[in-house]
């Protein structure tokens, strides 16, 4: 188990090395750098841009060196826990960033969760109540939740949320708390925020995982070892515990890995819609200015996160089932 | 003759023997045991067929498919109006309905003129009906010209509003443009974007996949950690950086074709998967082996053995990945980096609903997401039965 555990988490790091590499190009991509976009801007506007304080911001993250060398420093530092410089808010990108790494990994982590106590127990009555009205019902209610995008599913909440309730469900906490330190209060207004991010981004995530559960519960049900237990008088509930569940458990945990990415993507297009506190409404701020560093960490720290994520699901999934630990290292 | 039957012939002479004159089929007996024979003798491809049509819900939904991609041939002719004209005084104007029945008597499906006040509390334009002024819709006519595809002139419409009259079934946005006619010029950017980028990553996913599932070795490698690296990148955010990274100089077609390229380029991966994996159990049949043995080289086998054994769940697969083609673009325009305006698809006409006042205001600008669930339900529907269909000997 440990060696499995070992050996996955050192392919990681190729994976994770790729990943940097893939999101360096994607800074450098753009035609110019900061500075010359914020110099024609300030020119455009007639100030006079400070040219000593740019040409040393420059010289400081090297980009009068060779690109290979920038991206050596620019990993190294994030090794280190150094992400770089925001130029548009002046401050290092850790400053600028501050809890919303968190809030991002909070909000992800709840979503999962939810997702999970949702798509379960649906699945398993979607599989073991196959062609019946719920059935139906419940396959056309998430065939909805796919269908909706998610920006429209939080637009459409807030309005109902503003009319219905009187509560504007924007944001994740209560503005007095933004620049608080953590505290039990600012805890509970989070909490009291965070359900509808949470249920917006789950949607689409739950509805996906429970076709895929349904589908893969109804393979098992067919089986011949379930026509046995059944023939040879196992209570239906005790044969449906026992076995088919067992197996569907297994797809249950890796399944995260492939709802992840998306759960992700979902997570940050609601956040803007809804302004949260997260990740997602600065991503898009640092990339319509091209502060290429601070959009590169968080590309960086959401592909970390996806990468995070599976690997837990994969160990988790040893942990279940030791065909896989001890499969793994012939078959990879 | 018949008087001679059973008796015996003469010595030497042949035995006289009964022949009908009916026709005869030695076949008959079992293309007659119908069905059973029509499923043994079919092609694949209409088993396949069958095995679709049976799929209701997806052969409907393929049906509804066709027909939107249709209507992308001649947008401008069935738009009421065109997708730029500004009627700067009835901006935010709401649907109209249409009626067919006036003081009792049927006229046929018109609406009524409206009178425009503002209202000095809240300075929003309302709009009540003039209940005599009739005003019937005009079909086959001619109305507000356009450039067919941007290159022939025209001006005849399937539908126009009466003379001198408006018909915004729909209602108007804030310059006061028809929802309803931008909605369907937004269907030919939104729909030919999830078309062409599956159609790059279908080949993408082809020939990168083919080749690592064929050749094995350090390109499958090489390929095998690439697409790792790609999935475990959230897409949305990945096409949010590559998208913002366009320049803004470009001209709208140009951001057209670098959308449909950044959809297209980061989405291979699942479909390359799924050829390297099919690849990988089609390599140790027997028949693959005849033909390696009789020495055609590997891009035949490719392409002529290996191939049609799976391009059907190809298909399928490729189908269902356009919905996420599609959300994807309308996420990025609605966030604002993705296609701009001059260009109108479902994801731009969304933005001018992007606030809660708005939705509050102007319910009926939220219109354009209707045709996009319609359309992403349709695709999954169809995707699911071509995937049942895909395999017809199950």
């Amino acid at each position: 188990m440990i060696r499995y555990i070992f050996m996955r988490v050192l392919t990681m790091i190729p994976t994770l090395v790729l990943i940097s590499i893939l999101v360096f190009l994607i800074i450098e991509l753009p035609p110019g750098d900061f500075f010359e976009s914020h110099i024609a801007e300030l020119q455009a506007l007639g100030e006079d841009a400070d040219l000593a304080e740019i040409e040393m911001l420059r010289e400081r993250y090297g980009f009068d060196q060779p690109q290979v060398i920038r991206y050596l420093n620019w990993a190294g530092g994030m090794l280190t826990g150094d992400f770089g410089y925001s130029f548009e808010y002046r401050l290092p990108v850790n400053e600028v960033v501050g809890d919303r790494l968190w809030l991002t990994i909070v909000l992800s982590v709840l979503t999962i969760l939810f997702t999970w106590a949702l798509a379960f127990p649906i699945g398993i009555y979607s599989a073991t109540h196959q062609y019946s009205w719920g059935d139906y019902g419940l396959t056309f209610l998430g065939l909805i939740g796919i269908a909706v995008p998610n920006f429209m599913l939080a637009l459409v909440m807030m309005y109902f949320a503003n009319t219905w309730f009187g509560i504007s469900i924007g944001n994740l906490m209560d503005r007095q708390y933004l620049n608080e330190p953590l505290s039990w209060e600012k805890v509970q207004s989070i909490l009291s925020h965070i359900w509808i991010p949470v249920v917006i981004i789950g949607m689409a995530g739950t509805a996906g995982m429970v076709r895929r559960l349904r589908a893969n519960l109804l393979d098992e049900l067919d089986k011949q070892y379930v026509v046995t237990a059944k023939a040879k008088g196992l209570h239906p509930k005790k044969v449906l515990r026992k076995y088919p569940l067992r197996m569907a458990l297994n797809f249950f945990v890796s399944d995260i890995g492939s709802i992840l990415p998306a759960m992700i993507s979902g997570a940050e297009v609601t956040a803007i819609v809804l302004s949260l506190e997260t990740t997602g409404p600065m991503l898009i701020r640092a990339l319509q200015s091209q502060d290429m560093y601070l959009a590169g960490s968080f590309l960086m720290f959401l592909a970390f996160l996806t990468v995070i994520g599976v690997l837990i699901s994969d160990i988790a999934l040893a942990f279940l089932d030791p065909r896989i630990r001890l499969g793994a290292g012939s078959s990879k | 003759m018949s008087n001679t039957q059973n008796a015996l012939p003469e010595p030497g002479a042949p035995m006289g023997h009964f022949v009908s004159d009916l026709p005869f089929d030695p076949n008959e007996g079992e293309a007659q045991n119908s069905a059973q024979a029509r499923f043994a003798q079919a092609s694949q491809r209409q088993l396949m067929w069958w095995q679709f049509r049976k799929h209701k819900v997806a052969y409907w939904c393929g049906v509804f498919l066709f027909l939107m991609y249709a209507t992308v041939f001649i947008s401008e002719f069935l738009a009421p109006y065109h997708q730029d004209t500004r009627n700067s005084d009835v901006i935010y104007s709401p649907p109209q309905p249409v009626h067919l029945f006036h003081e009792g008597a049927f006229i046929g499906p018109f609406v009524y003129g409206r009178d425009q006040t503002l209202d000095m509390e809240t300075l929003r334009r309302v709009y009540t009906d003039d209940l005599t002024d009739v005003q019937p819709l005009r079909f086959f006519c001619q109305g507000d010209s356009y450039d067919f595809w941007g290159v022939i002139p025209g001006n005849f419409h399937l539908m126009c509003p009466a003379k001198g009259g408006e018909a915004f079934l729909l209602g108007t946005d804030r310059l006061g443009r028809d929802v309803l006619s931008r909605t369907i010029y937004g269907a030919r950017i939104s729909l030919t974007i999830g078309i062409l980028g599956v159609t790059l990553s279908f080949v993408l996913g082809i020939v990168i996949g083919g080749l690592a599932g064929y050749h094995g070795g350090w390109f499958d490698a090489v390929t095998q950690r690439v697409i790792e690296v790609l999935q475990s990148i959230p897409s949305i955010p990945l096409w949010m950086a590559l998208a913002a990274i366009i320049p803004v100089t470009w001209s709208p077609i140009l951001v057209y074709i670098g959308i449909t390229v950044i959809l297209g380029m980061l989405d291979w991966t699942g479909l390359a998967r799924a050829v390297r994996s099919k690849l990988l159990s089609l390599r140790e049949e027997d028949y693959v082996l005849a033909a390696r043995l009789m020495g055609a080289k590997s891009g035949r086998i490719i392409g002529r053995h290996m191939v049609p054994g799976f391009m059907s769940h190809l298909i399928a697969t490729a189908t269902l990945t356009i919905p996420a083609m599609i959300l994807g673009e309308t996420a990025l325009s609605f966030l604002g980096i993705g296609l701009r305006a001059p260009i109108s698809s479902w994801g731009i006409l969304l933005t001018e609903a992007r606030s809660v006042n708005i939705i509050a205001l102007y319910p009926w600008l939220l219109f354009p997401v209707v045709p996009v669930i319609l359309v992403i339900l349709a695709f999954n529907f169809l995707g699911d039965g071509l995937r049942d269909a895909a395999d017809p000997y199950k």
